[in-house]
C-alpha cells in the first residue's frame, strides 16, 4: 500500500474514529440521563399540546384483540391459502423425507437436516441449536419427522398473535419496515380485513417520501373505500398523522392505519423521525395499538438486524411477514421470536387485498420443511 | 487491492482469528491433509452461510477454494490462517468479476435497457438512476413505464423521471404492458439514444407474470437486460435469480439497497447462477445512489470486514491530499485539537451522515464493533455549538478551560456544564486512543492494532 494511500486512509478514517468513541462515550452517559433537551418542539404537532390522555400502564384493561382473522368469509381466500402458505401442508421437502426416513441417521444426514432450515433463511445458529436439540432428546425413528417439526414449532409456540385494537375509541396500527418490504400493501389488505370485520377505518399517507407512495396507497384506499389523509408529497409525516388522528376522533372511527416511507434500519436520522412519528400518534391518541414492522420473506439474515433495530427504536408489537407466496420460507421469523419475542400476526400471500392470512406456527413450519 | 495490505490483516480478523484457531491445532505437523483443509473449509463456510450466500453457490465456492488451498504449500505460511483468507478473497473477487463493467451501447441507437425482478426490490428506482447517469454523461434518455401492476407505479417512474430530467413514456389507460414497451421503443428511436424499460415486479414461479416478461423482451429485443436485486436477500437469491436467467437473456445484475448493513452474499448466489457481472449497485434512495460495482468491496464485505473502501473513496471527494496528510500527521503526533475535531466532522457530514460512515469502519480494539455505535444527530449538533462557543485558545488546549469557562461556553451553547464536561473528558479519551494507536506500527501485531 502506498503511504499516500494510508495518509488518506488515516486522516478520513480518524475523525471517525473520535467521533465514535465520543459517542460510545456520550451514550452511555446520556443514557442514564434525563433525554436530552429537546431542540424546539417538534414541528408536526401544530395544535397546541392537548392534554394527553391517560396512558394505559402495560397491565390495564386488556387491549381489546380481535380475532385473527376467523376462517375468511371468502372461498377465495381458503384457495389462495392453498397456494399459499399451506400448499404442501405435511409434505415435507424429497430430500428431508429420504434422511427422516432412514432407520439412522448419519453424520451427513444431521447436516442434511441442518441445511434444509439454512436453505430456509432460519440462519446456522438458530438451525445448529434446533438440530442440536434434537439430537440430543433422542427420539425413535419414527418420530424424527414429528420431532423436528413440535421443536421448531415449540419455538414459535406460545405468543399472541391477535392484532390489538387500544382502550381508546379511536386505535394507531403504525406499519414500518425498510424499503419495498410490502408496507403499504399490507395497509390496504388489514384495512380491507379490518372493514370487514365491521371497523371503520382510515388510512393516513405518511410516506411522504417516496415518489407516488401517496398515490398508491390512495388507489388502494379507494378500492377498498376507506377514507384517506394526505398531505403534500415531501410535507410532514408526524403532521399527516396528527390530521389522521384528529379526522378519526371527530368521526369516531375505530382504526387509523399509518403508512410510513420504507427506511434502512441504519439510518439513524431516519429512525429518529420515526420516532417522533410515533411520539404523535401517541399523544393525540393515548397509545398506539399495533406498532407492525413487515418483514419481507426473501430476506435473509438482515432481518434480524432489521427487527433489532426498529425494536429499538420504536417497541415492534408485532411482524406481518410478505410474500410468503414465492419460494422464499421466511426462516428469519424464528430469530426475531426466539430472540427478540416479537411474534408474526399475518402473513402476506400474495397481491390482492384478499391476500392476508393468520400466522399459524404449525402451518408455517410445514411450508418451510417442505420443498419449494 | 491485495490482501497484504496492513489494515486488510485487521479486517479479516474475524474470520481470520477463527481460521488461526484451527491451523494452531495443526501446526507442527509439517504436511496439510485434506482433512486439515477440511477444518479450515468449515470455517469459511460458516462465514458465507452467515452472509446470506446460498448454500449450492457456498458448496460449489469451497470446492474452487480447496482446491487451491491444497495445491498450495499453505502449512508453509508463517499465518496459514492469513493465507487461506487470501485465497477465499481473490477466489470471491475473481468469480464476482475480476473489474467493473459497464452498460453495453448499441452500435444502432437507440440502446435498449430492460429492468426486471422481484417486487420491491427496485427496479422503478434504478431505472430512474440509470436514466439519470445516463443523461449527465450526455445522452438523451427515455423511461418507458411498462409496469400496469402496482398502483401508481406509472406516477412513481413519471415523478423520478421529471426529477432526473429525463423523458418518460407512459399510458395511463394501456392494459398490456407489451404495448406500452412497444410503443416505447418507436418513441426512443426518434427522440433518445438511450431508452430504459421498467417492468412490474413478479415472483419467478408466477407463470402467467414470466411468460409475460418474455413477451416484453421479445419485442423490444433490449441490449441490457438487467435483473434487479435486493442486496437484503436471503437464500431465495439463488432460485429467483436462476429462474429469471431461464425466462431472459440476461446481460447483468444490479445490487440495490448496499446502503443498509447486510452482508450481500446474496451478490455472490446470483452470480454463480447466473453466471454475468453485477454492473451497479445502489446506494441509496437519491436519484445519484448509484455507483460502479466493485467485486473487491463486496468480497471484503461478505467476509465481514467492514467497506473501507468505500470510506476512503468518499473522503477523497471532500479532502485534498494535503490536508490529509496534514491530518494524519496531527493524529500520529496526537496534536489534533478541537478545532481539528470540529473541521473534520463538518467534512465527515459533506461525506453522507456521521452514523453511516462511522458503521463503515471494521471496529476498533476497545471500543467494539462500531455498527453498533448509535449516533444522535442531536448529539453532533450539541458537540459542534459547544466547540463553536469555546475561543481559538480554547479549542487548541482544552485543558485551560476553568469551572468558570465551562459555565461560560455552556451558556454560549444553550448546553449544561455537564454536556461540557463530558465532551472535555471524551476528548481527552480519544485523544489519549490516538497517542497509543500511532505509537503502533501499522502491519504489526493483530491483537490490540488499529486497522490503519
Ligand atoms: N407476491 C407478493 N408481492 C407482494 C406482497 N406484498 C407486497 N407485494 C408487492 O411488493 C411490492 C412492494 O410493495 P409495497 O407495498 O409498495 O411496499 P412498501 O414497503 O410500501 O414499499 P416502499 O414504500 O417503496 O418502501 C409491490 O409490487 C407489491 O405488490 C406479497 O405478499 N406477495
Ligand atoms: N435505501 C435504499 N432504498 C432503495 C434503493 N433502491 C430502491 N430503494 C427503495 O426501495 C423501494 C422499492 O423501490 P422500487 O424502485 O419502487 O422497487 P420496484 O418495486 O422493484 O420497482 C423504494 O422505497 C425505493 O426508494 C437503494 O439502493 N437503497
Ligand atoms: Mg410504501
Ligand atoms: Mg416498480
Amino acid at each position: 500500500m502506498t503511504t499516500e494511500l494510508l495518509y488518506l486512509l488515516v486522516a478520513g478514517v480518524s475523525v471517525l474514529v473520535v467521533a465514535a468513541i465520543f459517542f460510545v462515550g456520550l451514550r452511555s452517559k446520556t443514557r442514564a440521563k434525563t433525554p436530552p433537551a429537546p431542540e424546539a418542539p417538534p414541528r408536526e404537532v401544530p395544535a397546541p399540546e392537548a392534554p394527553v390522555s391517560e396512558a394505559p400502564a402495560p397491565e390495564e384493561p386488556p387491549a381489546a384483540a380481535v380475532p385473527p382473522a376467523p376462517a375468511p368469509p371468502k372461498i377465495s381466500v381458503a384457495d389462495r391459502f392453498s397456494r399459499g402458505l399451506a400448499k404442501s401442508r405435511l409434505v415435507l421437502s424429497e430430500r428431508l423425507n429420504l434422511v427422516l426416513g432412514k432407520d439412522r441417521l448419519s453424520e451427513d444426514d444431521w447436516d442434511e437436516i441442518e441445511e434444509a432450515l439454512i436453505r430456509a433463511d432460519v440462519g446456522v445458529k438458530a438451525a445448529t441449536k434446533i438440530v442440536t436439540k434434537l439430537r440430543t432428546s433422542k427420539p425413535a425413528v419414527s418420530e424424527l419427522k414429528a420431532a423436528l417439526r413440535d421443536e421448531m414449532v415449540s419455538v414459535l409456540s406460545g405468543r399472541q398473535r391477535q392484532l390489538a385494537m387500544g382502550p381508546g375509541v379511536t386505535s394507531v396500527w403504525l406499519v414500518t419496515g425498510v424499503n419495498g418490504v410490502g408496507k403499504t400493501t399490507s395497509i390496504a389488505k388489514l384495512a380491507h380485513r379490518m372493514k370487514a370485520e365491521g371497523s371503520s377505518v382510515v388510512v393516513a399517507a405518511a410516506d411522504t417520501f417516496r415518489a407516488a407512495a401517496i398515490d398508491q396507497l390512495g388507489t388502494w384506499a379507494e378500492r377498498v373505500d376507506v377514507p384517506m389523509i394526505r398531505h403534500d408529497p415531501g410535507s410532514d409525516p408526524g403532521a399527516v398523522l396528527f390530521d389522521a388522528i384528529s379526522y378519526a376522533k371527530a368521526r369516531d372511527i375505530d382504526l387509523v392505519i399509518a403508512d410510513t416511507a420504507g427506511r434502512l434500519h441504519t439510518k439513524t436520522n431516519l429512525m429518529d423521525e420515526l420516532k417522533k412519528i410515533k411520539r404523535v400518534a401517541e399523544r393525540e391518541a393515548g397509545s398506539v395499538a399495533e406498532v407492525l414492522l413487515v418483514l419481507d420473506a426473501t430476506v435473509g439474515q438482515n432481518g434480524i438486524s432489521q427487527a433489532k433495530t426498529f425494536q429499538e427504536a420504536i417497541e415492534v408489537s408485532g411482524v406481518i411477514l410478505t410474500k410468503l407466496d414465492g419460494t422464499a420460507k421466511g426462516g428469519i421469523v424464528l430469530a426475531v421470536e426466539q430472540e427478540l419475542g416479537i411474534p408474526v400476526k399475518a402473513v402476506g400471500v400474495g397481491e390482492t387485498l384478499d391476500d392476508l392470512q393468520p400466522f399459524v406456527p404449525g402451518e408455517f413450519v410445514d411450508a418451510l420443511l417442505a420443498d419449494s | 487491492m491485495a490482501a497484504d495490505g496492513p489494515y486488510n490483516e485487521r479486517m479479516f480478523e474475524v474470520l481470520g482469528e477463527r481460521l488461526e484457531g484451527v491451523f494452531k491445532r495443526l501446526r507442527g505437523k509439517g504436511r496439510l491433509t485434506e482433512k486439515d483443509v477440511e477444518a479450515a473449509l468449515r470455517e469459511i463456510r460458516l462465514a458465507l452461510l452467515e452472509a446470506d450466500v446460498a448454500l449450492p453457490a457456498t458448496k460449489q465456492f469451497l470446492a474452487g477454494v480447496r482446491a487451491r488451498a491444497i495445491g498450495d504449500d499453505i502449512l508453509k505460511s508463517l499465518t496459514p490462517g492469513q493465507q487461506v483468507i487470501k485465497i477465499v478473497h481473490e477466489e470471491l473477487i475473481r468469480i464476482l468479476g475480476e473489474k467493473e463493467s459497464a452498460i453495453r451501447f448499441s452500435s444502432h441507437p437507440p440502446t435498449v435497457i430492460m429492468l426486471a425482478g422481484l417486487q420491491g426490490s427496485g427496479k422503478t428506482t434504478a431505472a430512474a438512476k440509470l436514466g439519470n447517469h445516463l443523461k449527465k454523461k450526455g445522452r438523451r434518455v427515455l423511461l418507458v413505464a411498462a409496469d400496469l401492476e402496482r398502483p401508481a407505479a406509472i406516477k412513481q417512474l413519471e415523478v423520478l423521471g421529471e426529477q432526473a430530467g429525463v423523458g418518460v413514456h407512459a399510458d395511463h389507460e394501456a392494459k398490456d404492458p407489451v404495448v406500452v414497451a412497444r410503443d416505447g421503443i418507436e418513441r426512443g428511436k426518434m427522440q433518445a439514444d438511450v431508452v430504459i424499460v421498467d417492468t412490474a415486479g413478479r415472483l419467478h414461479v408466477d407463470e402467467d407474470m414470466m411468460d409475460q416478461v418474455q413477451r416484453v423482451h421479445d419485442v423490444i429485443s433490449p441490449d441490457e437486460v438487467l435483473f434487479v436485486l435486493d442486496a437484503m436477500t436471503g437464500q431465495d437469491a439463488l432460485l429467483s435469480a436462476n429462474a429469471f436467467s431461464e425466462r431472459l437473456p440476461l446481460t447483468g445484475i444490479v445490487l440495490t439497497k448496499l446502503d443498509g448493513d447486510a452482508r450481500g452474499g446474496a451478490a455472490l448466489s446470483a452470480v454463480t447462477v447466473t453466471k454475468k457481472p453485477i454492473k451497479f449497485a445502489g446506494v441509496g434512495e437519491k436519484l445519484t445512489d448509484l455507483e460502479p460495482f466493485h467485486p473487491d468491496r463486496i468480497a471484503s464485505r461478505i467476509l465481514g470486514m467492514g467497506d473501507v473502501l468505500t470510506l476512503i473513496e468518499k473522503a477523497e471527494e471532500v479532502v485534498s491530499k494535503e490536508d490529509a496528510e496534514k491530518q494524519a500527521k496531527k493524529i500520529l503526533e496526537a496534536s489534533f485539537t478541537l478545532e481539528d475535531f470540529l473541521d473534520q466532522m463538518q467534512q465527515v457530514r459533506k461525506m453522507g451522515g456521521i452514523g453511516d460512515m462511522i458503521k463503515m469502519l471494521p471496529g476498533i480494539p476497545g471500543v467494539g464493533k462500531l455498527s453498533d455505535v448509535d449516533v444522535d444527530e442531536g448529539d453532533v449538533k450539541r458537540i459542534e455549538a459547544i466547540i463553536r462557543s469555546m475561543t481559538p485558545q480554547e479549542r487548541r488546549d482544552p485543558r485551560m478551560i476553568s469551572g468558570s469557562r465551562r459555565s461560560r461556553i455552556a451558556r454560549g451553547s444553550g448546553t449544561a456544564v455537564r454536556d461540557v464536561n463530558d465532551l472535555l473528558k471524551q476528548f481527552d479519551a480519544a485523544r489519549k486512543m490516538m497517542k497509543q494507536m500511532s505509537r503502533m506500527k501499522p502491519g504489526k501485531g493483530r491483537k490490540g492494532g488499529f486497522p490503519l
